[in-house]
């Protein structure tokens, strides 16, 4: 090999072919080696026996036995996944095997989510007994009954430990925002391609592009990582993650489920999530002044005013919600909900209503979305603050951004459409304790799902705004903040306070028997909406063909 | 290319000493922004520079050149039917339009005949370039505005129109079609049946786009008010086309001067009525343009059925060999951008001594720096979108 350094793209495939077989036989090797070394020492130290649980063959549990059968397991499988990389590709494409393993996965998810819940409590309330650190064979004496096997005695021994605990489900949770993000881009891509009459991505990975994110990650981590000359290089560099870490910070206090599907239950969750979420700014304000690039100054300076303006309607309304909850805390505000369609806050009262609308709003501009994405315009100023941006600091740009679309949707559905409660009320749910009334209870009444497919339908929205509207320019953006949205919030705000003072507090009779009118035009409008959308989604779906035009049925690809 | 000087506009902090720019509470400069030759928003290899004072946009001075071929000079050494190709280049989105303009005054020229079926062709393949040209200039508008689907829909219509020019006369974009003496093809079987069918597809979507954009609330608080040219600026800028008639001035050279049998259709002049704002804004620039595909789907179905009723020959064999008089002629047409001119000037051979074409976009942009004058930086794609302009033309 020459000293000049050529990127492994560009070396002839021989010398490619004869790294992946060295590649092959190393990740083989070492990962049998490894693999054989954690049986024998399993066998060794007698883990696998009950009479000798102690503490320090905890860490032989680990150091010795897990860690090498997992290391060594992987490395066995990226050997094989080398060897047999084209019949892996064909199988990936064959037409549902993708979808199927995607839904495997999600299932599989939600399994192992609901697993790790359920053994979180459990380990919070069975060894309360104890005080300290509990040693492993008081772990194996109290789980004697549940599980006989005496390794998972050293399965759970460390989490016992909050921190522990606090790592997984952090790990959990960033793994469900960058999912969130990745899903989001592709569908994203699909729908703007829906609406603008294509197919979007089709190719990668076979099963309507489903692989196209991954790919694209991969593609924006092999990037040359660059900084502009004359920038401010420690700015240009922080400011990714400073966009970024705050939307992760904001999930830690979003609950999906109630008190105990979410990372802390603040009592202040709500001003957290606002808090935090208004750092993004910082990020952008970073980018766009460390860029060294008029365009990225003036896209720094347009998102600079359009967050923070948009961030005083946004926490005003929702501030009603809060005032006809009576508290900050996101758990408790959504099982106020609880009781099916008609009592989400949406429908409250005329002020909760339209501080919905002007809480979406808000939150479009909050999250630089179109109408008002003018920090990342196109049109005017090539990418905005994100002009010098390329590779993977791009790439978290954007999942703090899709993150952030999703938290903002999250927040809605919470204080607004109910959060996870079901539509249903919460009479209609089984109530005994069988297999099947815990799987309807939990996916329809309690769990997370419905939590996920309502944000996701905001989610949908903001992309069908953003896919049809054309761009609000600045003086215009903030005119519609400070004098549109903001009195109209005070308004809003004031109204509702002499509402739930009138109706809650005082109940007063006319202004009672008003609040139940109005509930219950705001319901009757509520249904009306949605079986308008129903009815709307089925009449395309069943005269696909002839909206589309018989002309243009010839022409599309696929249609 | 020199630097072309900027007018004299006094800098903010001319009249200040450094120490009172110093004592002021927030001292700003002027910014020297430059939206290059590549740019997602400038419709071509255009370069503006912009002197602006935060986002208030002080002077705006397009630079051009970046796409000059030298089609002119390259015209003096080709004869008429052998420079047919190189007009379709110039607006090459309009490539029917301006095969059309240098083949009328090279047929002014030599006095050569056109007959009826070739005049009616030209006519349908003028108004379809027309149409196919402004739908890309309510997509890419659209696309300047932030609406990023208009874009597609507007380029699915084009599909269609652009399959018919294929299988007229085998190429999409730059079709030198028509030519000296009439159009080299006749057209093919069940053509007309299927323009008739573009045409009934076409015109309600008209409407869709209409509700889709044009009356948008969004983008009419984007190009409303924006942009301003009076009639009287417009005329004296050399203004014309739909820029023209947006300003109020009902002038349209196929109604005034009418060749090629247009004087044969009915058709009407939409102008400017300042719907949404004043009149000679940017919308009305755009809607005039949205107003004039539907009176050219008019014009194409009067098309159609003469067609039906009219054959014959469709070239005038002489026009290939013809040789041009001493004597030179300037004659325009309506191009989808405005008044197209070809100035020829024979010397008794083939080869003509000189053409020159007056490009309209060359003209519709001169007014950029008079108009953009304190208007907001995202005012400038707005402007510079509705005048329309394609870079081929400008530069030749």
């Amino acid at each position: 090999m020459s000293s000049i350094f050529v990127p492994w793209t560009a070396r002839p495939s021989e010398v490619l072919s004869g790294f992946r077989t060295k590649a092959t036989r190393w990740l083989l090797g070492l990962g049998a080696v490894l693999m054989a070394l954690g049986v024998v020492l399993f066998i060794a130290f007698r883990l696998y026996s009950s009479e000798v649980i102690t503490d320090w063959r905890v860490a032989v549990a680990y150091l010795g036995v897990l860690g090498p059968i997992a290391t060594g397991g992987a490395f066995f499988l990226g050997g094989l996944a080398i060897i047999f990389f084209r019949q892996i590709v064909v199988i990936l494409q064959t037409r549902w095997v993708a979808f199927l393993i995607f839904c495997g996965a999600v299932v599989g998810t939600c399994l192992l989510v609901w697993g790790y819940s359920w053994l979180s409590y459990y380990m919070r309330t069975a060894f309360v007994k104890f005080e300290g650190i509990v040693p492993a064979d008081d772990i194996y004496d109290t789980i004697q009954s549940h599980c006989p096997v005496a390794f998972v005695a050293y399965l759970l021994w460390p989490l016992q430990f909050v921190v522990v605990r606090d790592l997984i489900a952090m790990g959990g949770l960033v793994g469900f925002a960058a999912t969130v993000a990745a899903f989001g881009i592709w569908w994203e891509r699909k729908v703007a391609g829906r609406i603008q009459s294509r197919l979007g991505p089709m190719r990668v990975g076979g099963w309507h592009g489903w692989a196209q994110s991954p790919a694209d990650g991969i593609k924006l981590v092999l990037k040359e990582d660059f900084v502009p000359a004359h920038g401010d290089a420690v700015l240009f560099r922080l400011a990714p993650y400073l966009a970024f870490v705050p939307t992760i910070a904001a999930f830690m206090a979003l609950p999906f489920a109630g008190a105990a599907w979410v990372f802390r239950d603040l009592d202040v969750a709500l001003i957290f999530i606002l808090a935090v979420l208004g750092l993004d700014v910082l990020g952008v304000l970073c980018a766009g002044l460390a860029s060294n690039n008029k365009y990225s100054t003036y896209g720094g300076l347009r998102e600079a005013c359009q967050m923070v303006s948009y961030e005083i309607p946004m926490s005003m309304s929702l501030l009603v919600p809060i005032m006809m909850a009576g508290t900050l805390k996101l758990s408790a505000i959504a099982d106020q909900q609880g009781a099916g369609f008609s009592s989400w806050f949406v429908f409250a009262n005329p002020c909760c209503f339209i501080a919905f609308f002007m809480y979406y709003s808000a939150a479009l501009a909050s999250c630089k979305r179109a109408p008002f994405d003018l920090p990342e315009a196109e049109s005017e100023l090539v990418a905005g603050f994100l002009t010098e941006y390329s590779g993977l600091r791009w790439g978290l740009f954007f999942l703090g951004e899709y993150a952030a679309m999703f938290v903002v949707s999250g927040l809605a559905v919470i204080l607004f459409l109910g959060g996870w409660k079901s539509p249903f009320p919460a009479s209609w749910a089984p109530t005994g304790t069988g297999f099947f009334d815990h799987l309807i209870r939990g996916l329809f009444f309690d769990g997370p799902i419905l939590f996920v497919l309502k944000s996701m339908f905001l989610f949908y929205v903001q992309l069908w705004i953003r896919w049809t509207l054309p761009r609000v320019r600045i003086d215009q953006v903030l005119y519609a903040c400070v004098q549109v949205l903001l009195p109209t919030a005070m308004v809003v705000l004031l109204a509702n306070t002499f509402w739930v003072l009138g109706v809650q507090q005082l109940q007063v009779p006319w202004m009672v028997s008003l609040d139940t009118v109005l509930h219950t035009i705001l319901v009757v409008i509520g249904y009306v909406f949605v079986i308008t959308i129903i009815g709307i989604v089925a009449y395309g779906f069943v005269n696909r063909t002839r909206l589309v035009g018989r002309l243009a049925v010839k022409h599309l690809p696929g249609a | 290319m020199t630097e072309t000087v900027l007018e004299s506009r006094p800098d903010i902090n001319a009249n200040l000493s450094a120490d009172a720019i110093r004592q002021q509470d927030m001292p700003t400069e002027e910014m020297l922004v430059n939206m290059g030759p590549q740019h997602p928003a400038t419709h071509g290899v255009l370069r503006i520079v912009l002197r602006t004072d935060g986002e208030m946009v002080l002077e705006a001075v397009p630079h051009i050149g970046y796409l000059h071929r030298c089609a002119e000079k390259i015209g003096e050494s080709l004869a008429p039917f052998q420079f047919i190709p190189y007009t379709d280049r110039m607006d090459y989105l309009a490539g029917m339009n301006n095969n059309l303009a240098y083949a009328l005054t090279i047929e002014k020229l030599t006095g050569l005949e056109v007959s009826k079926r070739a005049q009616y062709i030209r006519v349908l393949f003028a108004e379809l370039n027309r149409i196919a040209s402004h739908l890309v200039m309510f997509g890419t508008y659209g696309l300047d505005m932030g609406a990023f689907t208009p874009f597609l829909y507007a380029f699915r219509e084009r599909e269609w129109i652009l399959d018919m020019f294929e299988s007229t006369c085998g190429a999409r974009l730059t079709y030198s079609y028509i030519t000296i003496g009439g159009v080299t093809d006749d057209l093919p079987d069940g053509f007309l049946d299927r323009c008739a069918e573009f045409c009934d597809y076409f015109e309600p979507k008209i409407d869709e786009y209409n509700d889709l954009l044009s009356f948008n609330h969004i983008f009419v608080k984007r190009t409303a008010n924006v942009g301003i040219v009076s009639a009287e600026d417009a005329i004296r800028w050399g203004l014309t086309g739909p820029c023209l008639r947006a300003s109020g001035v009902r002038w349209d050279l196929r109604k005034v001067q009418p060749d090629t049998s247009y004087e044969e259709f009915e058709f009407d002049i939409p102008i400017g009525e300042g719907l949404k704002g004043t009149v000679g804004d940017s919308w009305d620039r755009y809607f005039v343009r949205m107003q004039e595909m539907k009176q050219s789907v008019r014009i194409i179905r009067q098309a159609i059925a003469k067609l039906r009723d009219t054959l014959g020959d469709v070239l005038n064999k002489k026009g290939k060999l013809v040789k041009l008089p001493e004597d030179d002629v300037y004659y325009e047409i309506e191009n989808p951008r405005g008044q197209l001119g070809f100035y020829v000037q024979g010397n008794g051979s083939q080869v003509p001594a000189r053409v020159k074409a007056r490009g309209p976009s060359f003209c519709n942009l001169s007014i950029t720096n008079h108009v953009c004058r304190n208007c907001l930086l995202a005012d400038i794609p707005a402007i510079v979108g509705s005048i329309d302009v394609v870079l081929g033309e400008v530069d030749r």
